[in-house]
């Protein structure tokens, strides 16, 4: 059977060619302070990505420095693949989603010409998160440090990082 | 009691599983019991939850009753995960840009 549309209510994929070798790309995500320099996150310096790691770091974008992320580490296959779990747009600080079941985040790195590397991305398990989250999260149109970060720092995603 | 929404009533793979039939044709309620291999009441229940989340729609064609999928709350559900998708384009440019920059 072809993946039917009903199955992306659970998961969401993206791909992007990334033009460095797989060894570049690895390092680019499963090094902690790299990581959090192009994702936006400031993890503790003794951070460590191993299997079972529970990394914790603050959101270095402009004005939401108070958004705590943390990401729980599953696996990590050498230039392969590599995943954490996290609970997705946590960007409350009064609400405690510790309850909540959390989603799965897989890189997976492949081969393309010319020795650059296609990098795939799958977030799972959003069926799984409560009925009444998806609600309001639904009908807040996606706001929090993300939805934010689209709409008012277009510099920041024009790559000026500082 | 509420009515189930649309997001209630996917927590079931059983009833994920009617919409992924219902995807590919309409389907009466014996070739869906032949599909999923279930008694035909236990299937029966579920087309009565997706039907009251307006998830499928029934008409009567003939002797049998034919179900289909409502395009609409499909929509709805698949655009509730748009928030998430253009978060992790966003990501994925800047890893692009990064490596980019740092070579």
């Amino acid at each position: 059977m072809t993946a039917p549309t009903i199955a992306s209510t659970d998961r969401i994929e993206e791909t992007v060619l990334l033009r460095a070798p797989r060894s570049r790309v690895w390092r680019a995500l499963t090094d902690a302070q790299e990581l959090g320099a192009w994702f936006g996150v400031r993890f503790d310096d003794d951070a460590t990505i191993a299997p079972g790691q529970t990394l914790r770091g603050h959101i270095t974008i402009p004005g939401y420095e108070h958004v705590t992320m943390e990401i729980v580490i599953g696996e990590v296959v050498p230039e392969s693949r590599f995943s954490w779990r996290w609970h997705p747009n946590a960007t409350d600080p009064t609400a405690d989603y510790s309850a909540e079941p959390m989603t799965l985040c897989t890189f997976t790195l492949d081969d393309a010409p010319r020795g650059d590397t296609r990098l795939t991305l799958v977030e799972s398990g959003f069926d799984a998160l409560p009925a009444a989250r998806r609600a309001d999260a639904f009908r807040s149109n996606g706001r929090g440090w993300q939805g934010q970060l689209q709409k008012r720092i277009p510099a920041y995603l024009a790559g000026e990082l500082r | 009691m509420p009515v189930p929404t649309a997001f209630d009533v996917l927590g079931d793979p059983t009833r994920r599983h009617v919409l992924d039939l219902l995807r590919d044709d309409d389907h009466t309620v014996t070739e869906l019991v032949d599909a999923l291999d279930m008694s035909q009441p236990a299937v029966s229940k579920h087309l009565r939850v997706l039907r009251d989340a307006g998830l499928v729609a029934a008409r009567v064609d003939g002797p049998r009753r034919v179900y289909s999928l409502r395009p609409e709350p499909l929509a709805e559900l698949d655009a509730w995960l748009a928030p998430y998708r253009k978060f992790w384009r966003g990501k994925l440019a800047a890893l692009q840009r990064h490596l980019a920059r740092d070579g």
